[in-house]
């Protein structure tokens, strides 16, 4: 049987949160750029699929695109074309082992609120009255992957309600404060549609959970003791740069969106098998690593032969 | 409250609507620092009667109108503090408590204390020793600010101060402090509060718009046509509308009634403030010099929120945005043209007038949750029914 495209999910779940946003909550946003940035994202897929001569598939691009209409606001539609070309064009880009580094719409986000203090997020702009339709639509996308890579989402919303009721707990404030902040639809769409992403979590399922604890570590880093404003996603940001380091450390199977939901290409022993073979493989990160790095390099056409692998 | 912030740097403005008597008034803020002498000013009201007037929702021609002044602060209710006791006493009694006091300063008509404690009870116990009354509940709030290293700022009035300086109402604190944390804490305000609190938050920075970062932010109604009655009834309208929207939005989001460039203003509820009322005000940044020209760099907004513990259990986190598009609450009042004239034109233009009335008694009714046949009766507006809105029929056994 041929199984349906999670991604197709995706797309309507954000669509519809889209429109919710528009209509009913007053995102500080209007039609017209929602459906620009979407378009833009698109656009940019296309073009960086001729240059680097893969198959075009708007699927990924629309999501990014959807991601960023729902997440990125500005006076200025120059930034918001701007974050759909760097979104899209860094999974060409900047790539190691033929895997992209970062999460396209999160690092987007971070490098234009470092360059520029026209672009900003507004986590509050969700509210926590519709938190619940937002949890089921969310959970929805759960049941349509087949849990395959859920893990990571599990993982990243238990790190961060310990994070986050441990807190509270420590400063002897009531729960209804860590309950307030995780009913979060900003929190909600990072957790199921953001860190999820199959094409940029680690490998392994060691790795992804791992990686959940480091971006809860970091989001609370930066929520909690610089005082900065969206810590869950400067955290994405910086955890994805260690990905690669995981992969070579706890190595898994590759994702592919072709297989859809459940596909390992691994066999099932490097999943939890990696604990007596830590340290000879830790040497051999150095190794690899020797041999790796020229690789992580910002050029055209060098990944043509993983061309499947570079759609999404 | 105004609050102006660039990078780490905060000046608060408290203001309040205390009525009662002076030896009533106390308030407890808890501060993310230490605040020495330098840092606290006492402020001319008359700054933030300019900022209210200044960013006031408005009718969109220049017609008198009332500005709602109604501040509101995060401020404990409590009773007047007993006979003073000797500073020495005091302090040794504060430290079997666990209560250091850090700083005593008296600015003002104020006497102000900076206080540090190690535990909530030991707190709750000097402030009531003091003669503060602390409500039940107030002790776990207290502790949760303690255990984040959170200082507290006391204030009470000076009689004998106030008396010398001879004002009739209480005049704003100011206190400039370092902090990266942008944020209000509402907690202690809403222990015991006996309804909802109502606060308005005035930002002035450098880059743009402020919002919450934990709560929603929105935008009030505004440019709606509203009948002309309005005019007459401008705060009782003002208040009814903000009630309304706080109803509809099941009282969790804060308003944004005003965010524009403090450089200019249209149509203007009052004139801009000075720069030297901006620096009276904090912003640190704007040169006095009146010969430096361009702009002053301040950006104001203007946020309302009326909260309780139940919608608001935690305090308010704020963030500036580069967002600079200009926002203000205005209603608009349009004047029927009432000469006489038997033209075709003007037949059109009254059944159109009956239209445009009918849709403002609507557009009032749904602001405001005002019932539509009293606004309609306010208007003088006797029947709706115009020959052509009558259903077929309606006409037919006439």
């Amino acid at each position: 049987m041929k199984r349906f495209d999670p991604r197709l999910y995706q797309i309507g779940a954000l669509t519809l949160l889209l429109l919710y946003g528009l209509t009913a909550l007053d995102f500080d946003t209007t039609w017209f750029r929602a459906a620009l940035v979407i378009g833009a994202a698109i656009g940019a897929q296309w073009v960086c699929s001729r240059i680097w001569n893969v198959k075009f598939d708007p699927r990924s691009a629309a999501i990014s695109g959807l991601s960023l209409a729902l997440l990125l606001r500005s006076n200025s539609i120059v930034f918001l074309l701007a974050a759909a070309g760097i979104a899209i064009s860094s999974k060409f880009a900047i790539r190691w082992r033929g895997k992209h580094i970062f999460n396209p719409t999160n690092i987007a986000i971070v490098a234009l609120m470092i360059a520029t203090p026209r672009v900003w997020v507004s986590p509050g702009q969700w509210g926590n009255v519709a938190f619940f339709g937002f949890l089921i639509t969310c959970l929805g996308g759960l049941v349509v992957n087949r849990a395959s890579r859920s893990d990571v989402t599990y993982a990243f919303i238990a790190a961060w309600s310990a994070v986050l009721i441990g807190r509270s707990l420590w400063f002897g404030e009531p729960l209804t404060i860590p309950l307030h902040r995780l009913e979060n639809g900003a929190l909600l769409l990072f957790t199921f549609f953001m860190i999820s992403d199959p094409k940029t979590t680690p490998d392994s399922r060691a790795g992804r959970i791992l990686f959940a604890v480091l971006v809860a570590l970091g989001a609370r880093y930066v929520q909690f003791k610089l005082f900065h404003t969206n810590g869950i996603l400067w955290s994405l940001a910086a955890c994805s740069l260690l990905v690669p380091i995981i992969d070579v450390l706890l190595p898994g199977g590759r994702y592919t969106w072709k297989q859809g939901g459940s596909s390992w290409s691994v066999s099932p022993q490097w999943r939890w098998h990696f604990v007596p073979g830590l340290l000879p493989r830790i040497r051999s990160a150095a190794f690899m690593s020797q041999r790796a790095m020229p690789r992580f390099s910002i050029a055209r056409r060098r990944w043509r032969s993983s061309a499947t692998a570079i759609a999404p | 409250m105004a609050l102006v912030r660039d990078g780490d740097r905060t000046v608060m403005t408290m203001a309040n609507d205390f009525h009662g008597e002076p030896h009533d008034f106390a308030i407890v803020i808890p501060v993310p620092t230490l605040i020495t002498r330098g840092q606290i000013h006492i402020a001319d009201k008359a700054l933030i009667d300019h900022l209210d007037a200044y960013s006031a929702p408005r009718l969109v021609e220049y017609f008198d109108y009332d500005p709602c002044r109604m501040y509101a602060m995060d401020r404990m209710p409590m009773s007047a503090p007993m006979n003073a006791q000797k500073a020495a006493r005091e302090e040794s009694r504060a430290r079997s408590l666990g209560v250091t006091i850090e700083a005593r300063y008296t600015v003002g008509e104020y006497d102000i204390l900076i206080l540090s404690a190690t535990q909530s009870n030991g707190l709750e116990t000097w402030l009531r020793e003091n003669g503060y009354t602390i409500p039940p509940g107030a002790s776990s709030v207290l502790g949760s600010y303690i255990r984040q290293n959170m200082k507290f700022f006391v204030a009470k009035v000076n009689l004998g101060e106030h008396e010398k300086l001879g004002y009739s109402y209480l005049r704003p604190i100011q206190v400039a402090y370092e902090s990266p944390k942008f944020m209000l804490p509402v907690r202690l305000g809403t222990v015991n509060a006996a309804g909802p609190q109502e606060l308005f938050v005035y930002a002035l920075t450098r880059k743009g718009r402020v919002e919450a970062t934990n709560y929603r932010t929105i935008k009030l109604p505004s440019d709606v046509d509203v009948p002309l009655y309005v005019k007459e009834e401008f705060t009782p309208f003002y208040k009814a509308l903000f009630s309304e929207q706080v109803r509809k939005e099941n009282m969790s989001t804060l308003f944004t009634e005003y965010a524009w460039d403090m450089n200019w203003c249209d149509p203007c509820a009052a004139d801009p403030l000075s720069r030297q009322e901006l620096r009276n005000l904090g912003a640190f940044w704007v040169s006095n010099d009146p010969n430096s020209g361009g702009a002053a760099e301040v950006f104001l907004t203007r946020l309302h929120v009326r909260y309780d513990r139940e919608h608001f259990p935690e305090d308010l986190v704020f963030q500036e945005t580069g967002d600079r598009q200009n926002f203000q609450a205005r209603y608009v009042l349009r004047h029927p043209w009432t000469g006489s004239s038997d033209c075709e034109a003007a037949k059109t233009y009254k059944a159109s007038l009956r239209q445009r009335q009918e849709k403002e008694a609507s557009n009032l009714a749904s602001l405001t949750g005002w019932n539509v046949n009293d606004v309609r009766r306010k208007m003088n507006l006797v029947s709706t029914d115009t020959p052509a809105d009558k259903k077929w029929w309606q006409t037919i056994w006439q």
